[in-house]
């Protein structure tokens, strides 16, 4: 058995870029309001009310079809998916469909990355429904369920990828990267809590397909991902058959169960949609568009590479992520030692940052601006500090967002390279410490105990590369 | 005072802006009309409470010298379907027995800004479903030329109001002959306008790729003067536009028109009816007019099964929104799971309204889409080249509106194909989008008989030009009403 892994992608995301939603003029901002605020008849589906459809809406779902490379239709229509649900407010959901014909607005996509493809099958419009909440986190044990359509009629734009993922941790990095595509284009801030979201489909040898839902964050994607492979194979070794089913991500366990609700079984009875006229996409509209692209990821990397000189695979990590690309370019134009720089961000700061892929902002908990790595690097560059003290500033201005200068100032942190300065301290330790020189005359080991002891007396600021010969040099002296 | 009801509607503006009489003692003359006569009519659900204070404030800003719009003081009524703000919308139905609507639909809006007087809501099949309006939670609106007959439907109070001169005019919806079966019926003019000519926009949807709303009056001019306030694109309903320049329709007698006349479709009708039809054709032709006798080829004969393929898919999505969770009538969801607190709430639609739901949903299901939907879209889009064609040779296309006399209430209620089928001429004006008004032709036993006019899309001029005629020459005997 091969046991060949197929995973595709369906991923949503919210068009937070439009002021207003998909079919009518309600903020499509709709968090942090009052339950049932952001709402008017058509997105609450009152009797007779018609849907508008947002042509902005239309030109950003343009966009990110044109950023993945599909085919645009010369026209798209909308239709409804009829199903009973208590967070749809009509009962059915507009949305676009292609069984009877082509109506998404970008099919037969892709995306390279790294030596792959992914096919992109369809991007396609919708509406995002209400929410539904529950005041106990066990549903079952709500006596009642509250409603808020504040979110229902909000834009989302769904891609649909074919199942061309064999490994979770791609699926993973191919996420952030339409993450990336989203946020350059400007139609979705990813940082925003539900803006971005992502069920899958896994199978393997050829064996039924199985959907995962309800998953928080691109993290316990791949990890729901990864135990869904290790449940199916263990079940294929004992002869167990795969059913086709949805199966939920339990967050708390790290399991998947298979769903309650018999999602697979529905018929959504797909009508089109009559009160939406077909939209017509002429040449010049698709011309105007492409005209007004903003710089996608792939531009902006190839631009790094040619004009900062920086490595492949630096210039990838940035962009990638869209807030890193800014943040290095808001830096250099503070100090331009743009390689120095996009060292600092790669190796060191993103080391302070947690990625879990839930949309929240990489610098969600960091305070630290971008002139300040500039003012790292340039103090390291002039030599004012060692690169050792430069880390350690680093780590304590992310937290509290002050100035790299000042805080060298205040600690009196400035490196120490003075000769004089680090053979008193060398004078000091020898005296204190006989037993550990005795130790070091035998064991050349033992000599960094005394290096310690000597960057304890200086504050950790003695240059240590100095202060290391300087040693050896007292050592040999006192033999 | 002398009876203000038989007016017209220019004659109605014209003696309230000239004070010869006043808005309120005309529109108390209607409320008093109402009060003798709809106890057995049964055309109002609701009663428009500030419809006197309405025109007293148009009598005022008379006196004041102010300017009045075009329906100045002329009674309306509308059809239970159309949203009103304030003023209980229930498409008689139990689902919305209750439901008072936020917001004026743009037809209403356009009514007011007019100054026309909303005199109340009127009687319909639930949910607009239904050719005779017997299919009401209310009660079946009677005709009042006999009242042991059916009015027609779906927008049987709104053709029955107008005869019954319960006001002066009124709107209707018209999704398979809505509009034009009640108006045959009931011996009023009703027209169907083009597809997104009228703004749907507070329309309750049942299948919105075929309905319209139009206006229902008394004689041609009264319909002309309505579609001019409501006619024209509206930013709250996509499909109204751009239909080019918004419309300024006029009444007067065609001049040479070109008239065919569908053959089969009027030799299959009742012989009465047949033969009422046939002297129209005589009327046209006797005025000047270029007649002939046209066979189609044709898929008219499908329209029917396209027809009820389509309205019923549509409304068995349209429909879906009734679950009682935001708004409805009084039942409480305590102690249901949702999925059976929606079953409960939704056995509270009428028989023909589940019927309806039950085979849309039928036909859309994904394993019969291609057999039906697609099948009768298919038709629908033959049914369009056809008649295209037709209309670059002729004018207006004529038929009966019904192949059938009024029948009495409750005698086809049993069989419901019997009752689709007698839409069988009235359809096709809906798959096809294009304009049909039904005028009244005659009498057979004292039960009337109307005249259908169907001309090509945005071709609402010509069908007036040919209505205006028609009335003109044949003088319809003034019936005489209980």
């Amino acid at each position: 058995m091969s046991n060949a892994i197929k995973i595709g992608l369906e991923i949503h995301c919210q068009l937070t870029g439009l002021q207003s939603k998909l079919f009518c003029s309600c903020s499509a901002d709709y968090r942090g309001k009052l339950p049932n605020e952001n709402i008017c008849p058509i997105c609450y589906g009152l009797p007779g009310t018609l849907p508008l459809l947002n042509q902005k809406a239309v030109e950003f779902a343009g966009m990110i079809s044109i950023a993945l490379d599909c085919l645009i239709p010369a026209q798209t229509m909308f239709y409804r998916k009829n199903y009973f649900y208590l967070d749809l407010p009509k009962n059915f959901q507009l949305t676009q469909y292609d069984t009877y014909g082509k109506s998404s607005i970008g099919s037969g996509g892709k995306l390279y990355y790294g030596s792959k493809t992914i096919r992109i099958r369809r991007v396609q419009l919708e509406e995002d429904p209400g929410r539904l909440i529950y005041e106990e986190g066990n549903t079952q044990a709500n006596l009642y369920t509250l409603i808020d359509y504040n979110r229902s009629g909000v834009a989302l734009v769904e891609i649909v990828t074919e199942p061309d993922f064999e490994d979770p941790k791609d699926a993973r990095t191919f996420l952030n990267k339409i993450g990336s595509i989203v946020e350059h284009l400007g139609v979705c801030d990813t940082k925003l809590e539900g803006a971005i979201r992502c069920d899958a489909n896994i199978s393997i040898d050829e064996g039924k397909r199985v959907e995962i839902k309800n998953v928080g964050s691109f993290r316990e994607l791949e990890r729901a991902l990864s135990y869904e492979i290790t449940r199916q194979k263990s079940m294929s070794l004992r002869s167990i058959e795969i059913k086709g089913e949805t199966r939920h991500w339990d967050d708390s366990r790290k399991v998947t169960k298979k769903s309650r609700t018999k999602e697979e079984e529905q018929d959504y009875r797909y009508l089109p949609e009559a009160d939406i006229p077909t939209v017509i996409f002429e040449r010049e509209f698709l011309l105007s568009l492409k005209a007004k692209m903003p710089e996608l990821p792939y531009d902006r990397k190839t631009r790094f590479i040619s004009s900062y000189q920086l490595s492949e695979q630096v210039a990838q990590v940035l962009i990638d992520k869209k807030e890193l690309a800014d943040f290095f370019e808001s830096a250099i134009k503070v100090y331009s030692s743009a390689k120095e720089i996009a060292n600092w961000i790669v190796n060191d700061l993103m080391w302070h940052m947690d990625d879990a892929g839930d949309g929240r902002s990489l610098f969600a908990n960091l305070k630290i601006e971008p002139n300040h790595i500039a003012k790292l690097a340039k103090m390291v560059d002039q030599n004012i500090i060692s690169r050792n003290t430069a880390k350690t500033i680093l780590s304590q201005i992310i937290r509290t967002g002050e100035d790299p200068s000042n805080v060298a100032e205040k600690n009196k942190v400035s490196k120490i390279d003075d000769k004089i300065v680090i053979s008193t301290a060398i004078e000091r330790v020898f005296d204190s410490e006989k037993t550990a020189v005795d130790d070091a005359k035998m064991n050349p080991n033992a000599t960094n105990y005394l290096l310690g002891k000597v960057m304890q007396l200086t504050g950790g600021r003695a240059d240590p590369g100095i202060a290391s010969q300087l040693i050896k040099k007292r050592l040999n002296q006192s033999e | 005072m002398s009876n203000l009801l038989n007016l017209t509607v220019p004659q109605i503006v014209t003696g309230i802006k000239n004070m010869d009489f006043s808005a309120e003692e005309y529109v108390s003359q209607v409320l008093a009309k109402i009060r003798k006569v709809d106890l057995e009519i049964n055309a109002y659900i609701t009663l428009n409470e500030r419809a006197l204070e309405a025109a007293a404030s148009i009598d005022k800003r008379i006196r004041m010298g102010e300017n009045v719009g075009s329906l100045a003081g002329v009674s309306v009524g509308i059809k239970d379907n159309i949203c009103t703000k304030g003023l209980k919308t229930t498409c008689a139905s139990k689902m919305l027995e209750d439901y008072v609507p936020p917001y004026d639909a743009t037809v209403v809006e356009r009514l007011k800004n007019n100054d026309a007087i909303l005199i109340g809501k009127l009687n319909l099949d639930e949910f607009a479903m239904g050719s005779t309006t017997e299919y009401s939670v209310f009660g079946p609106t009677h005709n009042p030329w006999n009242i042991e007959y059916v009015a027609g439907g779906s927008s049987g109070g709104s053709a029955a109001s107008v005869a019954a001169l319960e006001c002066a005019v009124s709107l209707g919806s018209d999704t398979g002959g809505s509009i034009r079966c009640p108006a045959s019926f009931c011996s009023v003019v009703g027209l169907k306008p083009t597809y997104g000519r009228v703004s749907r926009f507070g329309l309750v949807s049942y299948a919105n790729s075929l309905e319209q709303i139009g206006p229902i009056g008394k004689n041609v001019s009264d319909v002309v003067m309505v579609m001019n306030a409501i006619a024209g694109s509206d930013e709250k309903d996509h499909t109204t536009g751009p239909l080019g320049a918004e419309p300024k329709y006029s009444l007067k007698s065609g001049q040479n028109l070109r008239v065919g006349l569908i053959k089969k479709v009027t030799e299959e009708a009742d012989p009465d009816v047949s033969k009422c039809i046939y002297d129209a054709m005589e009327l046209f032709a006797n005025s000047g007019c270029k007649c002939e006798e046209i066979s189609l080829a044709s898929s008219l004969q499908y329209a029917l099964s396209s027809y009820y393929t389509i309205a019923m898919a549509e409304a068995s999505s349209n429909l879906s929104r009734y679950d009682n969770v935001r708004y409805g009538f009084d039942m409480s969801p305590d102690g249901y799971e949702w999925n059976t607190y929606f079953m409960k709430v939704r056995s509270n639609f009428g028989e023909e309204v589940k019927r309806r739901i039950i085979v849309g949903s039928y036909v859309l299901s994904s394993a019969y889409y291609g057999k039906y939907y697609l099948k009768a879209q298919k038709v629908r889009s033959m049914l369009i080249e056809e008649f295209k064609l037709l209309f670059k040779k002729f004018d207006v296309l004529v038929s009966p509106t019904m192949p059938i006399l009024p029948f009495k209430i409750g005698e086809k209620i049993s069989d419901p194909l019997k009752i689709y089928q007698i839409d069988v001429n009235t359809v096709v004006a809906n798959l096809t989008g294009m304009p049909a008004i039904s005028v009244p032709a005659g009498f057979s036993n004292g039960l009337p008989i109307g005249l259908q006019l169907m001309a090509d899309i945005l071709q609402e001029q010509k069908l007036f030009d040919a209505a205006a005629l028609f009335e003109e020459k044949l003088h319809p005997p003034a019936g005489s009403l209980k």
